[in-house]
């Protein structure tokens, strides 16, 4: 909502600083984002009375304007441009050195041969309007040399308020500036319409009228007839007859210009101001269009079409309220009319409608049409269903004053089911028990009541009665936040009490996302996120209904191809060496709501290690893979076995039947120089791993023994290993593969592997001809069990 | 028996060869008495087991010393020529140092955890929820009303009938209220999705993390003590802080906390838009309404919950001036953050 300054000043009766009022607002009630300067810019211009004018000797449509700027070397001489310039006027006028709009810094120059000293300027070079086909003339009593904006009032402030949107009352001047006084004092009252007569407040025909708990009516020889009292709960129409369509005149024009809405036609622009004074959305219709003449408000047909006012053939719902003469909809109600059945230049008699539209009817019927105007978003946050008859007096007012017109009869108010303003209950120790500090009632009493709330006390009570242009405030907590706020949050302490310790755990889930995520940092990993939104990964997929685009359509069962994507966005940048890994979130179909789990994954490419000066470095393979996968899954699926995958290179990690993890090599779209990639994933579990237990620290020496085999193909190393062990028994500490060899020296198929075995005992120092015995017996066993021999060195 | 002893006499003295040899004259001597095919010593010691009982001991016992002071020596002259060799200045030491890969969190989660370690010293949990969700307890039993402007600001994407991604990590505050008696005292982090379309500023998903405390006597005193502590302790102790009004359907009063620019230290600089304060969360007293709907007695308890964007805090205080370079996953942003810095 863009709030002027000015607008405010002439609710209030008082002059105001932009700075001030927005920091007061932002502190009190609803932030103010911006303040913007309007016509600020003109400080250097000056009123210039023009003395005399002839004509330019060397040009025919220059004049020579001598021009009295108050300045104390008398008048100057100014070539002049414009065709309706005449002496003894006087017109906007900057000296040479003034800085105009945009910027720019007037020079003396000569033109044509005649030198000008300065220069009289149109609406359109003080960016006061689009009108560039002369120079502005003033109405003006002050003397020449009176800074232009002492003398016209355009200087103004936007502010630019974030309204919330439980807030519907900010979205008008009246509300602002109740506001504003209730912090920085002042009284509101509506301003007096210029050139409106001065007609008192009671007596006219366009006072309260009588509410008539009716669904029908005529006025004026309109008949008026509330079809859908549900989405229309009220509805006060006026006739009014004999105005004039023209332009506005120009204070109106500048108060709608000054919170940035165009001026349109004196009827139309005196609704526009009664929605920015008072929100509430009007609505004029040019009563001879009017089929009947009647005015009809009820559900719309199904399919029914109507043009909309922005030349929008469009059709509509049993679900929307519309406005229809006898025939059919001239108005989506509280969205827009019509282009048929608008004020024209040719309208003389009016029906002007003010009308309360029940929100959430307004909200699905702008959604099902994508239709958004003024009106319907101030109706969808609520109006003031109590204050209409006074907009619509205020309103009838404005369009006499500036259209000229007569209103004949009393405006109709149907109502059917009226209601009484709303009662809330305030305890004032509640308000006290809440905030934490003492709040005496007086205090509580008096905000409530600057902003509008009438407090009577009741029992230990107060019955608060809320205004009508608050539907938000429904039960206590949102009358203390009325206290709270316009009392200020900053008057509040802020020292930390003792609290008593939660009953909520720790959630494992979290710590099990840590743990991983230490532990792949610790190997050289860099985190990575990944958007959960993609492609579509297999057929259990999770597909979003309402994507953003296409590409974005489902949801991540895996957290692999996201990362493989990353890994090519850094090829696309020369990166070569590449770790990342991530921890997140991934879905799938399921009964209802989809499942959901986490997943850590990870991808490696390039150099084992930095490069360096003192060896080459190798790159990353299946080797390095393994290990960090078998990193990953130590922690992450605590007790999973990694084992060779049953057909291909890789591994995966297995619970029981069950699958939690793979690792293997990875298709991309590499560049040529890129290293292989390899990544895997493993599902999380919430499981910590084993407490480490301790062991004694050995007391006793080691023996070790480097033992070199021969396996036949299909042997594996763990098998071997398993025998060693079993042969081992509880001597053998540990024992580690250091050597392969493939070659000529052995026969085809079989391979040399070596290992280096640890013995020990923990309670005596081991004999060097136990351990042979053990190793010897090792042998016999390979051999026997996997055909292995020892390799001849 | 007594050539040997003689023999093992004569290596004795070639031990004050150690001190003098050079590095290359070591590596001989060590083959030459200690090698294990040739060496002098090696002999002596193989021949050990072939001998009359009594010699066996005299013998082995003092070529087994001998063996012991000579790998002492040979350790020793190492050592020293090692030392020799960096003291004599042949060694460049301004060539770079070994390295390993520096790991490291993504930023994100380092500010995430950041924050909610500060919570875990003002005696936070942290909980955590699906991102899955149902309206309900995304929107409905957080008292957002059907239909109403306040859902506009929470597009959503739908993946099911009534089943949202979360709009924010507020549905768990209802899954913890309706799990957990009071008193409640978690902080909530996960991850939010939004329909809204990337651009420097906003991202379709980001980190969202909840507070929220429910007690006997809980205030809005409280509420401003523990988000104070939390700014002092994540910025700078002697940060400012301002609370004022806001609107969250399922707090009340609400109330956003802004923090002094830490730029421009409030006087106004364009990552604040020249206000001088920079917006750090959302806050409020548990509306009544929300209690009820989880069952909890709401004349009894009062609480207060927040939620704050660790993107936007991370953007303003490492300075990184676009939010999609989370999501780029370039090893050279993630890379500069990799070291501990706090």
């Amino acid at each position: 909502m863009i709030v002027s300054r000015r607008w405010l000043e002439a609710l209030l009766g008082r002059s105001l600083v932009a700075r001030e009022v927005a920091e007061r607002l932002t502190m009190t009630c609803a932030a103010v984002e911006a303040v913007v300067p309007v016509h600020q810019d003109l400080g250097d211009v000056l009123v210039g009375q023009v003395l005399e004018t002839k004509p330019h000797p060397n040009a025919d449509r220059l004049t020579l304007c001598l021009v009295d700027a108050g300045g104390v070397g008398g008048p100057l001489e100014v070539v002049c441009g414009a065709p309706n310039v005449q002496a003894g006027r006087k017109y906007p006028f900057a000296p040479v050195g003034a800085t105009l709009p945009g910027g720019v810094k007037l020079e003396r120059r000569k033109i044509r041969g005649v030198e000008s000293n300065g220069m009289l300027l149109s609406a359109r070079e003080l960016g006061l309007g689009p009108d560039h086909a002369g120079i502005l003339e003033l109405d003006t009593p002050a003397a020449p040399g009176t800074r232009f904006l002492d003398a016209v009032p355009v200087a103004d402030d936007q502010l630019v308020l974030d309204v919330p949107a439980n807030r519907p009352d900010l979205l008008c001047h009246k509300g602002v500036a109740r506001e504003v006084a209730a912090v920085l004092g002042g009284t509101v009252k509506l301003p007096e319409i210029p050139g409106g007569k001065a007609v008192g407040r009671s007596g006219g025909p366009s006072d309260r009228p009588a509410v008539r708990q009716s669904d029908r009516g005529v006025v004026d020889g309109v008949e008026i007839r509330l079809e859908d009292p549900e989405g229309c709960p009220r509805y006060i129409a006026a006739v009014i007859r004999g105005v004039r369509v023209g332009k506005s005149p120009e204070w109106l024009a500048a108060r709608l210009a000054a919170v940035g809405q165009r001026a349109i036609n004196n009827v139309v622009d005196a609704t526009n101001y009664v929605l920015f004074e008072l929100n509430q959305p009007l609505h004029a219709f040019d009563l001879a269009r009017l089929r009947g003449p009647a005015v009809v408000i009820r559900r719309a047909k199904s399919n029914e079409p109507i043009t909309t006012l922005d030349g929008v053939a469009r059709k509509l719902t049993a679900e929307m309220t519309a406005i229809c003469d006898a025939e059919r909809p001239t108005i989506v109600a509280g969205v827009m009319g019509s282009a048929e059945s608008e004020v024209s230049e040719k309208t003389t008699d009016l029906v002007l409608e003010c009308a309360y539209f029940q929100p959430t009817r307004i909200r699905r019927t702008r959604r099902a049409l994508g239709l958004t105007s003024e009106s319907s978003y101030r109706f969808e946050r609520g109006i003031d269903l109590l204050g209409m008859p006074d907009a619509m007096r205020r309103a009838i007012d404005l369009i006499v004053a500036v259209a000229g017109g007569e209103l004949r009869e009393a405006p109709l108010d149907l109502w059917p089911k009226p209601e009484q303003s709303r009662s809330v209950f305030l305890r004032p120790a509640r308000v006290s028990h809440l905030l934490g500090v003492e709040v005496p009632r007086g205090d509580i009493e008096r905000v409530l009541s600057a902003i509008g709330f009438v407090a009577a006390p009741k029992d230990e009570r107060l019955a608060v009665q809320v205004p009508g242009w608050r539907p938000d405030v429904t039960r206590e907590a949102d009358l203390i936040e009325e206290v709270a706020r316009l009392r200020g949050y900053d008057v509040l302490p802020d020292d930390l009490r003792p609290y008593r310790p939660g009953t909520v755990p720790d959630a494992p889930a979290l710590r099990a996302r840590s743990r991983v995520r230490d532990q792949l940092v610790r190997a050289g990993m860099l985190e990575a996120r990944t958007l959960p939104l993609g492609a579509p990964d297999g057929p259990d997929a999770v597909e979003i209904r309402n994507p953003l685009s296409a590409e974005h359509a489902h949801l991540r069962a895996r957290l692999l191809p996201g990362l493989v994507r990353r890994v090519e966005y850094n090829w696309a940048g020369t990166v070569r060496d590449l770790r990342l890994f991530e921890v997140g979130t991934v879905f799938k179909r399921g009964k209802g709501a989809p499942e959901e789990w986490t997943s850590v994954a990870g991808v490696l490419t390039g150099a084992q290690r930095p490069l360096h000066w003192s060896a080459k470095v190798p790159d990353m393979d299946l080797w390095d893979l393994k290990y960090h996968f078998e990193l990953a899954v130590q922690v992450a699926s605590p007790g999973a076995l990694v084992q060779p995958l049953p057909t291909g290179v890789g591994w995966q990690a297995v619970v029981g039947e069950q699958r939690v993890g793979w690792a293997g090599p990875l298709e991309a779209d590499a560049p040529r120089w890129a290293g292989a990639l390899f990544g895997f994933e493993v599902r999380l579990s919430e499981v910590a791993p084993a407490r480490p237990a301790y062991r004694p620290l050995p007391a006793t020496p080691s023996v070790v023994r480097d033992v070199a085999l021969v396996l036949p193909g299909g042997v594996t190393a763990a098998a071997v290993g398993e025998a060693l062990r079993r042969a081992g028994g509880t001597l053998l500490e540990s024992l580690e593969v250091f050597d392969e060899y493939r070659g000529p020296k052995l026969k085809g198929g079989e391979r040399g592997v070596a290992w280096r075995l640890t013995f020990r005992d923990p309670a005596r120092t081991l004999r060097e001809a136990e351990v042979d015995q053990v190793i010897m017996t090792a042998l016999k066993a390979l051999e026997e069990e996997l055909d292995v021999r020892r390799r001849e060195s | 028996m007594s050539d040997l002893l003689a023999a093992l006499n004569a290596l004795r003295e070639r031990l004050t060869e150690v001190p003098q040899a050079d590095e290359r004259r070591l590596r001989e001597l060590k083959t030459e008495i200690l090698g294990r095919k040739a060496g002098a010593l090696t002999h002596i010691l193989a021949a050990v087991p072939s001998l009359e009982p009594k010699d066996r001991k005299a013998v082995g016992g003092v070529a087994n010393a001998l063996k012991r002071d000579f790998e002492t020596a040979f350790a020793a002259r190492e050592r020293e020529l090692k030392r020799a060799s960096v003291a004599a200045g042949d060694l460049d030491l301004t060539m770079p140092g070994r390295a390993g890969w520096q790991g490291g969190l993504h930023l994100v989660t380092q500010v995430v955890d950041e924050i909610c370690e500060i919570f875990r010293e003002l005696g936070f949990t942290r909980a955590v929820g699906p991102e899955a969700e149902s309206e309900r307890n995304n929107f409905y039993a957080l008292n957002f009303p059907h239909d109403h402007p306040a859902l506009d600001a929470q597009d959503s994407f739908y993946v099911g009938d009534g089943v949202v991604l979360r709009t924010h990590t507020s549905p768990v505050q209802i899954r913890t209220l309706e799990a957990y008696p009071p008193p409640i005292r978690v902080v909530i982090p996960g991850q939010v999705y939004r329909r809204d379309p990337f651009d420097p500023s906003h991202s379709p998903v980001f980190e969202q993390i909840e507070g929220l405390v429910v007690d006997e006597g809980v205030t809005f005193v409280d509420l401003k003590a523990a988000l104070t502590a939390f700014a002092r302790r994540f910025f700078t102790s002697d940060t400012t802080v301002r609370f004022r009004p806001s609107y969250f359907p399922f707090t009340e009063p609400s109330a956003e906390m802004d923090v002094r620019c830490q730029i421009c230290k409030g006087s106004g600089c364009p990552t604040c838009k020249q206000s001088g304060w920079m917006e750090i969360l959302g806050s409020g007293m548990v509306h009544p309404a929300v209690l009820d709907n989880c069952g909890v007695d709401s004349e009894r308890y009062t609480g207060y919950a927040f939620g704050m964007g660790p993107e936007r805090i991370a953007m303003n205080r490492y300075g990184v001036s676009d939010i999609r370079l989370f999501w780029e996953d370039d090893v050279r942003f993630l890379s500069q953050f990799a070291r501990p810095h706090r």
